[in-house]
């Protein structure tokens, strides 16, 4: 077997509280589907027929049993691994936590990634390099709708990522966030004079799809003080590529020296990947006449034994909903993934209702007259009445819209109920709201009072 | 008369000699007998023509039903004129011939007979006269074998412009479960029987990403093949080892299978999708028929430890015989042929060569060496490196210079992909033209090989089995500018990227093999001796 899948699915969505107090991320409807069936579809059309999936056991009921959110698409087998909800535990534990399931490399997918990447350009990358990490990062696109709830454009303090690469756009060579840089960026001479040619980009997004070698799985049981995967490990291998011991090659007395390293506790020594052929591998790449690079006088790869790749996707779609804004953009673009007809055979749409082409209807919807549907996605089992007019909205599943309604650019949670005349602009109406008949509102969150109370 | 060679059999022949010498006219009976004969010659010549033609239709593609029409009209008018062609569908339709007449009279069995004869020394002296044409099918044994009913194919990988060629390499791959690598870009005609991938492209797009069906090292060594980070002979052949050994690892044999007969089959596989993914190499078949050959070796009693234990050995002997200690004996040969104050000209990588400057420089010969280098490859980039880190004072040029540099140099080392079995040596794009101006420039030529390079083939132009690399690898930018970068939308341009050539043995002086010392024309020789060692 060449690569085992995982699916990290235990994320909380801290940074959209107001859509997952009630709902867990995982299973946020985008486009009337869950929102971990794209990255399940996304592994199911290349090729995959087994994935880890690693999640709550709260997301796991809901999988299995609620009949709106079955996943029905999904021919793979799915090996559910439940971890406990309190959130202390992160990627990189969770790897550790299935640690003896992993028998080969594998590829890390976070569930809140919506993509339609050629995955063979990533694992590609991978494999003829024989790298230690690829993954797979997007130019970012500014998203242009108005987030509900959001006072005035805010130009976020988010922390921006640097990420160095080489000539060819391929070699990863410098990782690191601007928090973690007090006094500026700073760049290893080694690194320079191996690579004079750096391009540094920022505007790039990371899509958390990571190409990671079974050694790097072992290496993390034995280090137990990694427990993110993009936070730490990632950094920490870009870092370790050009360390000087994964560079001592060539020692006779190497043997020797991996006895001492073990009792050091230095955490390179098991990330060097000794094959069984390593003599053999060596003759292939001395007698071949490739170089990655030119001009100075090292062999292939500067002698490294640890790579670290990248593929930058310049087109095609790459969200990552960790955000409102990022949620609301998927809404819009999702239905690109997937040729299913906008409105679902079971719904009962009157003839008398105007609805765009852009818009998708869920199951079991009832759309009444005199309705006006645009650029809007409506999840499963909703009551829209008559004379409602939604626009740029997006509608969970059971929500119950009356007469004369007026919804624009909102975001109507699951079994809300906006009553009758009702005219919200910019809003988002959380789980299970009333919003009582000829209300007004604009730019607000509406939420329970009990989600109010947690910080 | 002209076509006197093919009358009757020896006996009417010695009555009309005998007739035709005394002068007497011939009698009546004489000329009804002859015209007889003739006719039943005809008759069977035109069964055997036409038994030929078909056979020929299914086992020559392009090249054969060429020269076949013209050769049946010759044929019928003047049996003498029997094609260089003909032994081969002659002996097939052999088989044939005698199956279908079983009533026929004695005479007439008898005129055929003496018909075959005829036309077989008819053939033996056609032969002499139109080795023209026996070129053009690209594919000749040594010997002229008639009596041998040997069936010649014209290798698939050449004849990509025969759509049912194409069919059949597509239906073989179906079977196999591999993908089918789409040519890409306008091809120049000459080379439209080539295949021409992009290596933009690659075969991994349409396989499934845990590939089930291709052992994962196999298709992380299509890739590296495709994307020319494992690039030259050696290195080829010795990475393709070393997958087979993990191949061989991993393998299980099934329930009720041998696996002397059922690792083969499952080998057969890997083989098509490393071939879909760079044309193999002339080592590299070499290898994989040894292999081959060791696994169906294998006892049937033998237990499957034992017997995957017994092939890692095999494979390791291999790669230490034939790669690292041949490599040490040209070296030892070279060095005697290396003298202080010499200046050696190389061309491209070669590891071969490299490996030989280098142990001559450790050694203590003084020399300097001139690194040859073309485009766009740009391999004699690779090569300066690896000299100059061992101290060896170098120059660099490229191969536009090679006639300005050669009055200094008075050797040239090159290394071969392959030595052919007319005593051509193949190599990388260039070497021909390398060994040319130093022919011209009175400086001897070596050519560095190793045994298991040598090819039953036979080539005498560069154009007829070749390899095409990507044509997008031609296209540079200068300054911001990239001239070429629509090459496709102009209708009358082509970009042409061969990779290998062939250099005829009159340029070559010395070939250094871990045998010795050889002529060029001595390679069938020791072709001859390995088979019959194996």
């Amino acid at each position: 077997m060449e690569l085992q899948a995982v699916l990290m699915a235990a994320g909380g969505g801290s940074r959209m509280t107001d859509l997952t107090y009630n709902t867990p991320k995982p299973m946020l409807p985008v486009g009337n589907k869950p929102l971990m069936w794209y990255p399940l579809n996304l592994l199911e059309r290349v090729g995959f027929e087994e994935v880890i999936v690693i999640t709550t056991k709260e997301v796991h009921k809901m999988m299995s049993t609620d009949p709106k959110m079955k996943l029905e698409p999904v021919k793979m087998k799915l090996d559910v691994v439940c971890i406990q909800e309190d959130g202390d535990m992160g990627t990189a534990d969770a790897l550790r936590h299935i640690q003896p399931k992993i028998k080969t490399d594998i590829l890390v997918v976070s569930c809140d990634l919506i993509t339609d990447v050629a995955l063979h350009e990533v694992v590609d990358l991978f494999r003829a390099h024989n790298a230690t990490l690829a993954m797979l990062m997007s130019k970012a696109h500014e998203f242009t709708e108005t987030v509900p709830g959001q006072k005035g454009k805010k130009k976020t303090a988010e922390q921006r990522d640097f990420v160095g690469v080489d000539q060819s756009g391929k070699r990863l060579l410098f990782m690191a966030n601007e928090a973690d840089m007090e006094d500026g960026l700073s760049i290893r001479k080694s690194i320079m004079r191996k690579h004079p040619r750096m391009h540094i980009k920022t505007g790039l997004v990371d899509a958390h799809l990571y190409c990671l070698k079974k050694a790097v799985v072992d290496f993390l049981t034995e280090n137990k003080s990694i427990s993110s995967i993009r936070g730490e490990l990632v950094p920490y291998l870009v870092r370790k590529q050009f360390s000087k011991t994964t560079n001592s090659q060539k020692n006779k007395d190497d043997v020797d020296d991996q006895n001492q390293k073990k009792n050091d506790g230095s955490m390179n020594h098991e990330l060097l990947i000794t094959s069984r052929d390593e003599p053999l591998l060596q003759l292939a790449q001395e007698r071949s006449c490739w170089n990655d690079h030119h001009g100075d006088m090292s062999e292939a790869y500067h002698g490294g034994k640890m790579r670290c790749y990248v593929h930058i996707m310049d087109q095609g779609l790459c969200y990552r909903v960790n955000t409102l804004a990022a949620y609301i953009e998927a809404n819009r673009m999702a239905p690109k993934l997937f040729e299913e007809p906008a409105v679902h055979p079971s719904a009962a749409i009157s003839e008398r209702c105007q609805m765009g082409s852009d818009s998708i209807i869920g199951a079991q919807c009832q759309v009444a007259d005199k309705t006006s549907i645009k650029r809007s996605t409506i999840g499963n089992s909703t009551i829209v009445k008559e004379k409602v007019k939604v626009t740029n909205t997006i509608i969970m599943h059971g929500v119950t819209i009356e007469e004369g309604c007026n919804i624009q650019g909102s975001v109507i949670c699951s079994n809300a109920v906006i009553g009758r005349g009702a005219d919200l602009k910019y809003c988002l109406v959380g789980n299970g709201q009333r919003i009582e008949p000829e209300a007004e509102r604009t730019n607000e969150v509406i939420v329970g009072t009990d989600q109010l109370m947690e910080i | 008369m002209a076509d006197s060679g093919v009358t009757d059999g020896p006996e009417n022949r010695d009555d009309i000699e005998r007739a035709k010498t005394e002068g007497k006219e011939l009698t009546k009976e004489e000329k009804q007998r002859l015209r007889k004969e003739k006719k039943q010659q005809k008759k069977n010549k035109e069964k055997k023509d036409e038994k030929a033609s078909r056979e020929s239709d299914k086992e020559k593609k392009s090249a054969a039903p060429a020269s076949q029409p013209p050769t049946q009209h010759t044929a019928q008018k003047a049996p003498l004129a029997v094609p260089a062609s003909a032994p081969v569908p002659l002996p097939a339709s052999e088989a044939p011939v005698p199956a279908d007449k079983p009533a026929k009279s004695k005479a007439e069995l008898k005129a055929e007979r003496r018909a075959r004869q005829e036309a077989e020394r008819a053939s033996k002296q056609g032969k002499k006269g139109e080795v023209g044409q026996q070129a053009a099918t690209g594919k000749a044994k040594a010997p002229p074998s008639e009596l041998q009913p040997v069936v010649k194919r014209l290798p698939e990988h050449i004849q990509v412009d025969n759509p049912d060629v194409l069919k059949k390499l597509a239906k073989k791959l179906e079977r196999q479960q591999i993908p089918l690598r789409s040519d890409y870009g306008y091809k120049v005609s000459l080379f439209s029987h080539l295949h021409q991938y992009s290596r933009k492209a690659p075969l991994t797009q349409q396989l499934s990403i845990p590939s089930t069906v291709i052992h994962p090292a196999i298709v992380r060594l299509g890739l590296q093949y495709s994307q020319g980070i494992v690039a030259g002979s050696n290195a080829r052949s010795v990475a393709l080892l070393h997958a087979f050994k993990q191949v061989i690892r991993d393998y299980t044999t099934p329930p009720k299978e041998e696996l002397s007969r059922d690792l083969v089959n499952k080998l057969k596989p890997y083989i098509s999708f490393l071939n879909q993914c760079r044309p193999l190499s002339a080592s590299m078949g070499n290898a994989i028929k040894y292999i081959k050959k060791e696994i169906s070796n294998i006892p049937s009693q033998c237990k499957e430890e034992e017997a995957k234990r017994k092939l890692l050995n095999c494979i390791e002997c291999y790669i230490n015989e034939k790669i690292v200690l041949a490599a040490k004996a040209i070296a030892k040969y070279s060095i005697e042929k290396i003298s202080d104050g010499d200046v050696i000209l190389v061309y491209g990588c070669s590891s071969l060569v490299n490996h030989i400057l280098c142990e001559a420089f450790e050694k203590g010969r003084k020399f300097r060496v001139i690194v040859v280098d073309s485009r766009p490859r740009l391999e004699g980039r690779e090569a300066l490196r690896r000299l100059v880190q061992r101290g060896i004072s170098c120059t660099y040029v490229l191969i536009s210079a090679v006639s300005y540099i050669l009055p200094e140099v008075s050797k040239v080392f090159l290394g071969a992909h392959a030595l052919l079995a007319n005593g051509y040596v193949m190599s990388r794009v260039g070497t021909s033209q390398i060994a040319l101006v130093a022919k011209a420039f009175n400086v001897p030529v070596l050519v560095c090989c190793e045994t298991y390079k040598f090819c039953e083939r036979v080539q005498t132009d560069s154009f007829v089995s070749n390899e095409l690399d990507d044509p997008d690898d031609l296209i540079v930018t200068r300054k911001g500018k990239t001239q070429l970068e629509d090459w496709q939308k102009v209708d009358s341009l082509g970009l042409l990227n061969l990779v290998y050539d062939v250099t005829p043995p009159d340029f070559v002086d010395l070939v250094i093999t871990d045998l010795g010392m050889i002529p060029c024309t001595s390679v069938p020789v020791v072709l001859r001796v390995k088979n019959v060692d194996q």
